[in-house]
């Protein structure tokens, strides 16, 4: 059996109503026959690899991953509400998360927040949840506790991870983006 | 002075040439103590474990073989699950993904050959999706393990089969609390079960006993193999065998993941001598020794610490914060927890006011909901402090923080509670003049350095 590796984060901004394609329809069978006891337990990772796809969970996810797993859709919705890395709406072609919690912010976490905002031309409040910019291109959000103290302020762009992310070296983020 | 480190399970760890993929590992005789472990049978896995005298280096310390022993294969008629918690979120700790990014076999020769002393067949590796990386390492590493043999059906011409899949979270805290993180994994909402009757041995996934142990728990398992549990019990100290890994992050020089036998180097030998000091010549001001969750200590201040004496007696040894043993009795006599070995150091410059509100946002964040006094004080905390450190606090917010504090710990489904509650009734209880004059100052004080630590 081979093993779906699917963190695609190209595709990030696509629309969920992109097509579904016989190779994904493949990947989902193969996770939900890693829980031979409970098709149910097949949600996380099904809701994984529908924002890795489609860039975001939307009402046609939803009701597919329900479908696939004999759930109600509000068994699915549920967790997109209650699990914070789900997103009902799509982010930036690069989305950054900025860890905000103590060691980090020891680290200066908020200045490379605010660097970040500024440098993306980003508005809002971001305690009310991601800025994404207008084009689409960019959005941030605040993190908690990456696992990576030791080398804060932490941030990761898309999949990849960044160590010692100060004012400078977020600049240097944006512009490898660009 | 230099302080050797006494890596065990870091062995390899950063070492020139290791790679993570199971051709280094088996150079390195990797899965060898598997076939040790076959030979020894399950019971007697299980015997050394108890001999070792492990405890769960997952935050609650609690002894690996007595959780083990909850279980008697033998007797169990339904199936038996293992889980790893590889959730590794609380604040400051950082152990668990070195091990999953460079050296993801040992984790897993670990947690085969628990799952072979425990009768199980099919066990979860739980791991937060923000690893996307390290979660791609697991599952390169499972599929290898599972080509050469030592996963799937008849393991080695055992007659023993398993399967180990990988599982991602959603970026939830609550879900490295092990009953949350059962509910998770059967597709739920992470909302953390009642104990009793929901303890997981009894009725742990899909209502079967389960074992739920941390990343570096489960590597210890194949030490214990490798070396016996009666030797590994003589590393560290009695009641703290074993090394002990610790995650060091804040104002200090050198800040980083390091290995020690359990209680062999002091709070002061671990900050002044192995991270090098406070950073920029600093002093220190307050520790926190073991994930956010730990109450705080204070420089300056002592302890009454309970220790046996040579001839076996407890007695009584007044002992200053540097001089703290790093191992779970001692940090637990001085009123905090060694817990998951994440230390968080902050200088003399660093507001009280603000460590905490940084603190209390993040557990208001991550409550799950479920309790009243848990989902409702967190955010009234959160809310109190915040208005503090802007500058709008009342004469009697302090004391109030405390009520709320007092009144979630101990009346809640899960610990989350007493996390939530110990950093604030700690910080109150020994910065109190800081919180008071912060709020005496209103308004001038709030033109500090808000903006890096509450956000
Ligand atoms: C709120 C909360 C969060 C926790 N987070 C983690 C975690 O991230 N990783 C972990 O291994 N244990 C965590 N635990 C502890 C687990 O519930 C459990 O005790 C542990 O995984 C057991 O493994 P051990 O016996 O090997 O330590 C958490 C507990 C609580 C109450
Ligand atoms: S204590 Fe908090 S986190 Fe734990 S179950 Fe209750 S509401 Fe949820
Ligand atoms: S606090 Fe930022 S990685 Fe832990």
């Amino acid at each position: 059996m081979s093993v779906p590796l699917h963190a695609g984060t190209d595709h990030c901004a696509g629309p969920e109503r992109g097509e579904i394609t016989p190779a994904l329809e493949r990947q989902a069978e193969e996770l939900v026959a890693r829980y031979p006891v409970s098709k149910r337990s097949a949600v996380l990772p099904l809701l994984h690899l529908w924002q890795e796809t489609f860039g975001y969970i939307g009402p046609r996810g939803v009701e597919w991953i329900a479908q696939k797993l004999s759930l109600q859709e509000i068994q699915v919705l549920e967790l997109v509400t209650f699990y914070p890395w789900f997103r009902q709406r799509p982010y930036g072609k690069f989305h950054f998360r900025v860890c905000r919690t103590l060691p980090c912010a020891l680290g200066g976490s908020g200045k490379t927040f605010a660097a970040l905002k500024n440098l993306l031309q980003l508005k809002g409040d971001a305690q009310e949840g991601a800025l994404v910019s207008e084009d689409g291109f960019f959005s941030l959000e605040y993190s908690e506790c990456l696992a990576s103290c030791g080398t804060a302020p932490v941030v990761l762009c898309n999949d990849d991870f960044h160590e010692k992310v100060d004012e400078k070296r977020a600049a240097e983020l944006v512009s490898a983006c660009r | 002075m230099a302080i050797r480190e006494h890596r065990l399970v870091f062995k390899h760890i950063d070492a020139l040439g290791y790679t993570r993929d199971i051709d280094c590992y088996l150079k390195h005789g990797g899965y060898e103590m598997l076939k040790k472990g076959f030979a020894m049978g399950g019971a007697a896995i299980r015997e050394e474990v108890k001999k070792s005298q492990l405890r769960g280096r997952g935050g609650a310390g609690f002894p690996t073989g007595t959780k083990w022993s909850f279980i008697d294969p033998a007797k169990v008629t339904k199936p038996i699950y293992l889980i790893c918690n590889a959730d590794e979120s609380e604040p400051g700790t950082f152990k668990d993904r070195q091990i999953i990014y460079k050296d993801p076999h040992q984790l897993i020769e670990g947690m085969i050959l628990s799952c072979f002393a425990n009768g199980v067949k099919l066990a979860y590796l739980y791991i937060r999706c923000e690893f996307t990386e390290g979660w791609k390492i697991l599952e390169k590493a499972l599929g290898e393990a599972r080509s050469h043999g030592f996963l799937g059906k008849n393991i080695l011409k055992s007659g023993y089969d398993l399967e180990i899949h990988v599982h991602r979270g959603a970026g939830a805290y609550i879900c490295g609390e092990e009953t949350g993180l059962i509910e998770s994994l059967e597709g739920k909402r992470a909302y953390p079960r009642i104990k009793p009757p929901y303890f997981p041995a009894v009725l742990g996934l899909y209502m079967c006993p389960t074992i739920v142990n941390n990343v570096e728990t489960l590597c210890n398992v194949k030490h214990i193999v490798e070396m016996g549990g009666e030797a590994y019990a003589k590393i560290g100290r009695p009641n703290n065998t074993g090394t002990r890994l610790l995650c060091v992050s804040g104002d200090v020089v050198k800040p980083g993941y390091y290995e020690f036998p359990c209680g062999a180097l002091t709070m002061g030998e671990l900050i002044h001598d192995v991270c090098g000091g406070i950073r920029n010549g600093g002093k220190l001001k307050a520790v926190i020794p073991g994930g956010s969750s730990a109450k705080v200590l204070r420089a300056g201040e002592t302890y009454k610490i309970k220790e046996k004496g040579p001839d076996g007696n407890l007695v009584e040894k007044e002992v200053k914060l540097e001089d703290l043993r790093m191992d779970f009795d001692t940090l637990a006599s001085a009123g905090s927890m060694a817990g998951s070995g994440g230390v968080i150091v902050m200088d003399q410059t660093r507001d009280m006011v603000e460590c905490l509100a940084n603190i209390s946002t993040f557990y208001a964040h991550e409550s799950c909901g479920q309790c009243t006094p848990c989902r409702e004080g967190v955010l009234w905390m959160k809310k109190i402090l915040a208005r503090i450190a802007e500058g709008h606090g009342r004469e009697d917010d302090p004391n109030m923080l405390k009520e709320v504090a007092d009144r979630i710990a101990g009346r809640t489904i899960c610990a989350f509670g007493e996390a939530a509650s110990w950093p604030v009734q700690s910080f109150i209880g020994k910065f109190k003049e800081e919180f008071s004059l912060r709020i005496r100052r209103n308004g001038t004080a709030a033109k500090r350095d808000t903006v890096s630590l509450t956000h």
